[in-house]
């Protein structure tokens, strides 16, 4: 929904290409998108003016380049100084002695529970052997939720009745722990508001009695200006060792980390992708800071069609590509995939540089076509999809007027088709196919 | 216009009026408490639009509501003469509150034999415990309420609401964890009839709107209701964390595009937060807000009415 920073630099950019260097105010119209880009993303408004006052000082008088236009001059400072900012992934400090303890703090429903699930499932993964405590004895069901969890993926779950006070629960289960031989234990806390005295009070007292080696905000993506005041809250309160950003599978540009990230310096260590629990990412600082600059996500994308798509069913398409023996048949299929994508416009705005592009497609036109040759392809037979010759005129008036459309519309999807054909015989090719594989990033 | 639903009592005495401010209190210090001191002074000084600025975008306003919205102001107090501070503080809560207010009454209150209501949103935003408050809320005011557990997905959902129906005695119509939810949706139309209940109040599993499936599922939830029963579901709530940034906007977007959502419920102003891209939300969207959450207690729910909130935040 956000006009891509890139386009709009480009468009300030668009008369200056032939000039020698960036003056300043060819930089102060470029750090007003870049200030704009980071407002739409929820960096904090103070945070915001700090940045953009060391881009303006690291911009004034660089010499543009021949090879890069002057607004990816710009963005390459800006995503420079926030991979900065962001700082490097960080591995779970799991030093100390055993049993290793991690506690999860954070807002009401920022997803502690579900990603106290997802670091044990991570953590089990490396041969540790975790006790999930159930510490949340105030929201209603919270404890049976992690009960269902721990079930769900064969972890121990400690639990007690709701009217222990958390801190005793969690001393309890490190206790119970030790007996046990379980070398990681992490703690489910209930989500609190920052200025909650009392509650916040309670943080301190479970710190106090587990002595944890992590402790790890869980922080929603979607956090806007505020998320700098819970940040400070909790590490005052707790001294935070790290930070998970949640729901960043959504489209939320995630600027809360960096607001995080500035006023208490604690890094990065997981972001959560879904709602199962293998839905844990490490971080990567390069992919949130264009997500942050609103850059497109390719990355995303890819993981969006991850998510819709039958891999069998791209496969097998992929195959008979290759092979140069697709037909309508297989193309039908492979549009069926395509719709489960969405909306195209909304993928094109995915995909940097194609926001203007997916503006000026009219609203379900791409769609509409979509529908068309779907509904010619469903109202031929198997014969003809599988042999698209022997459509004479009959055969299309008969399809044209099944699908409601027109023969023109047959005939213009039939050498449409044609051509793709065409162009696929040539992947028979070695060359030719190795270039397509590296077109799209993959082979050598 | 909620002057029928609370018998001729306006909303304030009803409900709103001290509840709001209460719970504002912490957000008029911190915030609007310092548009006060802005607006304190005896001539309307050139850094004042930087500093109101400043303040609206901290709220989660986003930037071009902001921009609007002093842009507006600053215009007017120029053609309208306007020399003191106040008076541009007066015009400045006119065009915040033009921006929430215009939009259609609840349908709660339209007599039918059944009010069927559906509670949307992403993760985590509150839409359980709203759903409790809301069910006591109309029980309170004499209504039949039934929920559907329809959040079949999330682990332990059913439990929670089964909670919560304990507490506020109300029947909560559930299915099997991971079962259908559209069978628990038609269970609960079904007995909701057979119960004479005046509200039927849906629970789903929380969503992010990009999720095509998932929004396709609810998109199904919709028309199970609509089947049912005429013209259900009559209201459509996004339930929205008031702690959310400028993402507030796309979610409200996607969910208007996919089920109509005929309005929203801001929760978690108990918080520090704000709840500004309410005002993006009405300007851009026309989707007014019918409710806000202060808290997780069932009785933290309190009727949205522009003007209350509006003047709430700038009171001194
Ligand atoms: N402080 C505060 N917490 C709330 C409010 N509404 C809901 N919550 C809490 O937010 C968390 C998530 O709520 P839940 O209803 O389970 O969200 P759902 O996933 O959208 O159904 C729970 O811990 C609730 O107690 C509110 O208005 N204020
Ligand atoms: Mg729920």
């Amino acid at each position: 929904m956000f006009e891509n920073l890139q386009d709009r630099l480009n468009d300030v950019f668009g008369q200056l290409t032939k000039r020698g260097h960036l003056t300043e105010a060819d930089v102060d119209k470029a750090l007003k998108e870049v200030r704009r880009a980071l407002l739409e993303a929820d960096v904090n408004f103070k945070l915001v003016k700090d940045f953009i006052e060391r881009i303006r000082q690291k911009s004034v008088g660089i010499e543009l380049s021949k090879s890069i236009t002057p607004g990816q001059q710009v963005i390459k400072i800006v995503h420079d100084e926030l991979l900065a900012t962001l700082g490097e992934a960080a591995p779970l400090n799991l030093g100390g002695g055993s049993p290793h303890i991690i506690m999860m703090v954070g807002l009401q429903g920022s997803g502690k529970t579900t990603t106290t699930a997802k670091l044990a499932l991570h953590l089990r993964k490396s041969k540790y052997t975790p006790l999930l405590v159930a510490a949340d004895t105030r929201r209603p069901a919270a404890i049976e939720q992690l009960v269902v969890l721990g079930r769900e993926l064969n972890i121990p779950v400690y639990t007690e009745n709701p009217s222990v006070p958390p801190p005793t629960i969690c001393a309890n289960a490190i206790k119970a722990a030790k007996a046990n031989a379980q070398n990681v234990v992490i703690l489910d806390t209930s989500g609190r508001l920052q200025i909650d005295e009392s509650l916040m009070e309670e943080l301190s007292q479970i710190k106090a009695m587990t002595n944890p080696q992590e402790v790890l905000l869980v922080a929603d993506s979607m956090t806007g200006q505020e998320a700098v005041k819970v940040a400070e809250g909790f590490h005052k309160q707790v001294n935070l060792t790290g930070l998970i950003l949640t729901k960043i599978d959504g489209d939320a540009r995630g600027g809360a980390a960096i607001s995080i990230r500035s006023v208490t310096g604690i890094p990065i260590k997981f972001l959560g992708t879904g709602e199962k629990s293998r839905d844990l990412e490490v971080f990567h600082p390069d992919r949130l800071a264009s997500r942050i600059l609103g850059m497109g996500d390719v990355v995303s994308l890819v993981e969006k069609m991850e998510e819709s798509i039958d891999e069998e069913v791209a496969e097998r398409g992929a195959q008979r590509l290759m092979e140069g023996s697709f037909n309508l048949e297989d193309f039908l299929e492979q549009l069926q995939q395509l719709k489960k994508l969405g909306p195209l416009a909304k993928v094109m705005e995915m995909i940097p540089g194609m926001g203007e592009m997916a503006k000026s497609i009219p609203q379900g036109e791409v769609e509409k076509q979509l529908k068309a040759t779907q509904a010619i392809i469903n109202s031929m037979t198997g014969k003809e999809r599988r042999n698209s010759k022997i459509l004479n005129g009959s055969r299309k008036l008969r399809i044209a007027t099944g699908s409601g459309t027109t023969v023109q519309e047959v005939n213009q999807l039939l050498s449409k088709f044609g051509q793709m054909q065409k162009m696929m015989k040539q992947f028979k090719n070695p060359r030719m196919r190795q270039n397509l594989m590296k077109m799209f990033g993959l082979g050598k | 216009m909620f002057k029928k639903l609370f018998g001729g009592k306006s909303i304030t005495e009803a409900l709103g009026g001290a509840k709001i401010k209460e719970s504002l209190t912490r957000t008029r210090n911190s915030f609007f408490g310092q548009i006060n001191t802005l607006f304190g002074g005896e001539t309307i000084q050139p850094d004042l639009w930087d500093d109101l600025e400043a303040l609206l975008i901290q709220a989660d306003v986003g930037v071009d509501t902001t921009t609007e919205l002093v842009e507006k102001v600053k215009d007017r107090v120029q053609l309208e003469g306007i020399t003191r501070p106040a008076q541009a503080q007066a015009i400045l809560q006119q065009e915040m509150q033009k921006l929430l207010e215009g939009f259609a009454p609840s349908a709660v209150e339209e007599y039918r034999i059944l009010t069927v209501i559906l509670i949307v949103g992403v993760n985590g935003s509150g839409k359980t415990t709203t759903i409790a408050k809301l069910a006591k809320l109309y029980q309170q005011q004499g209504k039949k309420v039934v929920i559907a557990a329809a959040d079949t997905f999330r682990a332990a959902a059913i439990d929670q609401l089964k909670v919560w129906g304990e507490r506020i005695d109300c029947p909560v119509v559930a299915g099997q964890p991971d079962s259908d939810p559209g069978a628990v949706v038609y269970d609960a139309l079904k007995s909701s009839f057979a119960r004479k209940a005046n509200i039927l109040i849906i629970d789903t599993a929380g969503r992010l709107h990009t999720k095509y499936n998932l929004m396709k599922e609810l998109e199904k939830l919709h028309s199970i209701a609509s089947k049912q029963v005429h013209a259900a579901p009559h209201e459509t709530l996004l339930v929205l964390d008031g702690t959310t940034g400028q993402n507030a906007i796309s979610q409200a977007k996607s969910f208007k595009e996919s089920v109509q959502i005929t309005g929203v419920i801001l929760t978690k102003l108990d918080g520090t937060s704000k709840g500004g891209a309410v005002f993006a939300i009405g300007k851009e969207l026309g989707v007014p807000v019918r409710f806000i959450g202060t808290g997780e207690g069932v009785d933290d729910l309190t009727l949205f009415d522009p003007p209350t909130f509006v003047s709430g935040l700038f009171a001194v």
